[in-house]
């Protein structure tokens, strides 16, 4: 397949999510929808795990917008991401209840054992590493979530075997 | 009760209930994060034929999960912690196949009308923590299925609907709001009854009541905790919200991520409008009222009453400015009123049981109760609904079980990152909004976390500022430069690079800050910093001033920070 016809694959499927945010329950008494610039960007990282630099442009035809108006939404929001991540996604909580429970420890820890300093991905793909502000299950701290499945009372020991039985 | 909703509950208990074993499992964040999928999953492969198996919230007792209640026909619900898949096998082996209890994994049961109390268990009603509560908004929690509809409805669900749109005027209900003294649970504690009649003296014809469930708090999960076990019980106090006031458009606002809350919110949004309780008409009372789930990026100050309105219209979440006042101006341009999830959901307990029942709880400017968040350095972390006026003392020793380190407590942190942080004078306060903040901290959200002797103040105090640097939503300058150099200020501190003058040149920075900021972020950015030095400015004073060089062990090292940060 060449680029160009990939390409063009990968805007119409961008596009058929985009349509089909505007579809309207068929029912007559239904929850109402609002679409906006950050409703299509959640809509498209949803399915896609990222935002392609197509779905920037999609959107702001769609929503008959600027690329800048939907620019500047994507990058303020920090869950949105611009490249494809790993296979499997790993956050660690670095919140104060996780933070007096050791997580500047389990991050080193993890850094040195993935080989990787930052919010980054493994060299071989397999994991994107990522730092939550709080996961919300600050009872079980330290947490941290393998493709935002939860686990409490974390250490560098029990996140690696995680990471070793994923596929 | 007016015809329509007869119809609806009589249609309801008309379906068969009693099954022979009732098996729940609870699902919450921190029920998961201790491993509550692992022994569902077990069940669900292993005793599906056997019984239900239900997911339901969870009770709060978070330090006691993976919690399994299970329930036979004529016998106490008995419940179990801590609960593994090992530990399943045995229970179902010896509890439901044999009827022997095992009172070593069993920690409480629920006795209902006409059965028999097991020996050596305690009835939960009576079970320290959670005897310590007054449960009203949490009142579902561990109960019912968050799913179900009819589960809400057969435990009085829709009743206080029903009665303010049938029996009661807009006003008798905002006046039943405004003297029960609720306050607001989001933060600034402003009274709710009050807040509505602003909305309800505008008589545009399209008006919004926004519900804000961005709890971005760490230390906070309380919000999510009602959405996660009883969805209805918020959905029901919104739409008496918009009729109070008058209103034609409800939003739930959540977090994108956070998938359980989500989930529970479309779909009790969805039972509500096939049951006729949202749309045109509401129980044929002529009041029409719309309610959508919106979700937003993860930014922190989309939690700002302004900012949240921008991320509902799909725009980066920055506040804006004021006046015009939501009530005024606020989502699209219409009037609005915005209020946290805990408030809303004392609503219908308020309507059924009159303000003067709620006024009857807690302290005298603080009615009711607050949703506390334990967790750090103590024994019983977990989400408790506490009355007012109880000390911190007695909510740590008595609720939270005291220290679990054995080191002795040495400080709290309150009210999330914009909160404080109280030592160890300040445990004679009594809890109460004015008390807590007289102290130094405010009660905020109702996150507290527990920091034993050992925790470095000064170390914490920078993971808050480090987070409020890392939110500012950057349209304003004081917070945004504000929040970088007390960082700044802060890792030096803790590397022991500290320049003479640091210590003041922080409490400059934090004092422009307060009266610089165009919202609460910026405002209240100094509180950290500022409540930590009224009990241990020892600490700040040793590590910022007087720039002796330790021995290289005690330095802490840099501290790892996000790096997808706003442009
Ligand atoms: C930076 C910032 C973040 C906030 N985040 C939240 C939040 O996550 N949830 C919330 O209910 N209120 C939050 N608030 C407070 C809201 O602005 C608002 O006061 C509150 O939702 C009003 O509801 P209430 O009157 O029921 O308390 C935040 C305020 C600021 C300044
Ligand atoms: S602080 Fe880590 S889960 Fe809340």
């Amino acid at each position: 397949m060449n680029t160009n016809s990939k390409n063009n694959n990968l805007r119409s499927d961008i596009r058929e999510i985009l349509n089909s945010e505007n579809k309207k329950s068929s029912k007559e008494s239904s929850p109402p929808k609002t679409v906006t610039v950050l409703s299509c960007l959640l809509s498209v990282q949803d399915n896609f795990h990222y935002i392609p630099d197509e779905a920037i442009e999609e959107i702001a035809d769609f929503m008959d917008k600027t690329i800048n108006d939907v620019w500047g939404v994507a990058s303020f929001y920090t869950n949105f991401r611009f490249s494809p991540p790993g296979s499997y996604s790993l956050d660690i909580c670095w919140g104060p209840t996780c933070h007096i429970s050791g997580a500047q420890e389990i991050l080193r820890g993890i850094h040195k054992k993935l080989g990787i300093d930052t919010e980054t991905e493994t060299k071989d793909g397999k994991i994107s590493l990522g730092y939550s502000t709080c996961l919300g299950a600050c009872a079980q701290a330290p947490v941290y979530a393998i493709d935002h499945h939860l686990i409490g009372n974390a250490s560098v020991e029990n996140i690696m075997d995680t990471i070793k039985e994923l596929k | 009760m007016s015809e329509v909703f007869n119809k609806l509950v009589s249609k309801v208990k008309s379906q068969d209930f009693d099954e022979e074993i009732l098996i729940r499992v609870g699902y919450g964040a921190s029920g998961q994060a201790a491993g509550s999928i692992k022994v569902y999953d077990w069940l669900t492969n292993n005793f599906k034929s056997k019984g239900e198996i239900r997911l339901v919230g969870a009770l709060g007792l978070s330090y006691l999960e993976p919690i399994v209640d299970i329930k036979i026909k004529g016998k106490p619900r008995v419940l179990f912690s801590n609960v593994d898949v090992e530990k399943i096998q045995k229970i179902t082996d010896e509890y439901i196949n044999n009827q022997n209890y095992l009172k070593e994994y069993a920690f409480a049961q629920i006795l209902q009308d006409g059965e028999e109390l097991l020996d050596n268990i305690p009835e939960l009603k009576n079970f320290v923590p959670f005897k310590y509560q007054k449960r009203i908004a949490t009142r579902n929690f561990g109960e019912i299925n968050p799913e179900s509809f009819d589960e809400y409805i057969l435990t009085g669900g829709y009743k206080s609907l029903d009665k303010a749109l049938n029996s009661l005027t807009p006003e008798n209900v905002l006046e039943e709001v405004k003297n029960s003294g609720l306050r607001g649970r989001g933060g600034a504690a402003f009274s709710t009854g009050i807040k509505w009649s602003f909305l309800a003296g505008n008589n545009a014809p399209i008006k919004y009541v926004l519900c804000n469930c961005e709890e971005g708090d760490p230390g906070a999960f309380n919000d999510k905790g009602i959405l996660e076990n009883d969805p209805h019980t918020l959905l029901e106090g919104l739409i008496i919200a918009g009729y109070a006031t008058k209103s034609s458009h409800g939003h739930i606002f959540i977090r994108q991520g956070h998938n359980i809350p989500i989930e529970n919110a479309r779909k009790a949004v969805k039972d509500a409008y096939d049951n006729g309780l949202l749309g045109k008409n509401i129980l044929n009372s002529g009041f029409d009222f719309e309610v959508e789930v919106s979700l937003t990026g993860d930014s922190y100050v989309a939690g700002e009453e302004t900012a949240l309105m921008e991320a509902i219209e799909g725009k980066r979440s920055m506040p804006r400015f004021r006046p015009p006042f939501p009530a005024q101006a606020g989502l699209w341009g219409k009037p609005s009123n915005i209020n946290n999830v805990k408030t809303l959901s004392y609503v219908p307990w308020i309507i059924e049981n009159g303000a003067n029942e709620f006024k009857k709880i807690g302290t005298e400017k603080s009615s009711g109760t607050a949703i506390i968040c334990l967790s750090g350095h103590i024994n019983n972390k977990g989400m408790y609904e506490i009355p007012f006026g109880i000390t911190i003392k007695d909510l740590l020793e008595k609720v939270g079980g005291g220290s679990s380190t054995g080191k002795g407590i040495k400080l709290l942190q309150t009210g999330g990152p914009l909160g404080g942080v109280l030592g160890k004078e300040a445990f004679d306060v009594v809890m109460d909004f004015e008390e807590m903040a007289k102290a130094g901290a405010i009660l905020g959200s109702g996150g507290i976390i527990v920091g034993d002797q050992n925790v470095d103040v000064v170390d914490l105090i920078r993971n808050l500022v480090a987070f409020n640097q890392f939110e500012s939503c950057g349209k304003c300058f004081p917070c945004r430069l504000g929040n970088t150099h007390m960082l700044d200020i802060l890792d030096r501190a803790c590397n022991e690079k500290s320049i003479k003058g640091d210590l003041d040149v922080v409490k400059k920075i934090g004092e422009n800050m307060k009266v610089g900021s165009l919202c609460g972020h910026g405002q209240l950015g100094y509180n950290p910093i500022s409540s930590a030095l009224k009990f241990f400015d020892q600490e700040f004073i040793d590590k910022m001033t007087t720039f002796t060089i330790r021995d290289e062990k005690s330095k802490i090292p840099k501290m790892i920070l996000p790096t997808r940060t706003r442009p």
